[in-house]
């Protein structure tokens, strides 16, 4: 890879780190980790890979995307969407982490073994920091939450599913 | 009988496709706001899932169909949906027992399509999991609570799993067959869990995939590609 690939694969991601989620505008893209790579060429691309199979947002984050990359004169540049690897809520960066607790939404825990028979670990209240917290409801109000209630401080709150 | 990537990339979109529909139609009717919640996620994954393998097959077929065109100006006999897909919700058990059935059977066909040689299979079976594995463990969690509840919801899920119990033998046709002992081991030990057992052998009742269809596909067609085939093309 050159030296001018480098330096458009750091100026992409620096302008996607300013793009917000558009339904939790608190991250940003690349918080998310779904950006995933910029793979220079001709024309060069922007790798992106879904959360959900199903996310409504899929459209308008291409959307935002093209946008961002216009607005910087970067418009030659293509938007790919690719499927594998899969994403995982693993790829949130701690950065992203941070800024969903400070939101009030439980941030995923980071482990190898997401997909256990029976329920995830008590989620921490993003309130008061309590970890005596129940699962109401294991769909919200988008694919990749879940409602919790903590039985402390009696808050609901919303866990982003481990997957 | 083996298939073709073509006709494996309809089945596969067309069941999510089709039961996505089903679904939804709980939208604003479920007996709670967090049961609509999840049946709405779940009809969304499906769909996503439904779109993938559809503009998969359009791009096999070569004819210049996308997922669009294949989902809304289709007649029923060109739609290859198992059957259990395409029946009636029913009441609140049938859905729970339908989709129980459905991922459980989901989760060892799309385990095996992950270690495909096709690597756009293997790509959308590999998201997919993560997903189902999710709709398994809700539809089993309701599965056991109705088995477990009340008199009347314990008949509810029995008349439901009797029900849906003609419906499984076209999901192992052909070469799935080998599915079938892993599938039932897997679907006793839940029922188990609430008293309950598979229901005693019937005859299947199949053509789904060949695209001989139960009535209620229709139905369901009439109200899904309605827009589309009074206006062509419409977009947002």
């Amino acid at each position: 890879m050159s030296a001018s690939d480098t330096s458009l694969a750091e100026r992409v991601f620096a302008l996607l780190a300013a793009v917000p989620d558009p339904e939790i505008p608190v991250i940003s893209l690349t918080d998310l980790g779904i950006i995933r790579a910029v793979r220079p060429g001709h024309p060069p691309e922007v790798v992106i890979t879904p959360t959900y199979s199903g996310c409504p947002a899929s459209l308008a984050i291409q959307r935002s995307v093209r946008q961002a990359l216009d607005e910087a004169g970067l418009r030659e540049v293509q938007i790919k969407t690719e499927l594998a690897p899969a994403w995982t809520t693993d790829w949130i960066t701690e950065e992203g982490r941070r800024k969903l607790l400070a939101y009030g939404i439980a941030p995923p825990e980071t482990a190898q073994d997401r997909l256990r028979a029976k329920g995830d670990d008590p989620a921490t209240c993003p309130q008061c920091g309590s970890a005596h917290t129940q699962e109401i409801s294991r769909y919200g109000s988008t694919p990749c939450k879940a409602l919790w209630r903590c039985l402390d401080c009696a808050e609901p709150f919303d866990r982003f599913k481990c997957i | 009988m083996t298939q073709s990537p073509l006709d494996l990339a309809l089945r596969l979109g067309d069941d999510a496709l089709i039961l996505s529909q089903r679904l939804c139609e709980w939208c604003g009717h479920a007996p709670t706001l967090e049961i609509d919640l999840a049946l709405s996620n779940i009809g969304l994954d499906l769909l996503g899932q439904a779109q993938f393998f559809l503009d998969y097959a359009g791009q096999l077929e070569g004819a210049g169909r996308d997922a669009d065109v294949l989902a809304y100006h289709r007649e029923e006999h060109e739609f290859k949906n198992c059957l259990l897909a395409e029946q009636p919700n029913g009441d609140f058990a049938r859905t729970m027992v339908r989709q129980f059935f459905f991922s459980s059977w989901q989760l060892l066909r799309f385990q095996e399509l992950a270690r495909s040689s096709d690597e756009h299979f293997a790509a959308i079976a590999a998201k997919a999991l993560k997903e189902i594995a999710y709709h398994l463990q809700f539809s089993a969690d309701w599965v056991v609570r109705l088995g477990d509840g009340t008199e009347e919801s314990r008949t509810r899920v029995q008349t439901a799993l009797a029900w849906c119990w003609r419906f499984v033998d076209e999901l192992f046709a052909g070469d799935d067959g080998v599915l079938r002992p892993a599938w039932e081991a897997r679907v006793s030990a839940t029922l188990a869990q609430a008293g309950l057992s598979l229901p005693a052998p019937v005859r299947g009742i199949t053509g789904g995939r060949e695209g001989r269809h139960s009535e209620h596909l229709g139905h369901l067609l009439a109200e899904m590609q309605y827009l589309q085939r009074v206006h062509p093309g419409a977009q947002w």
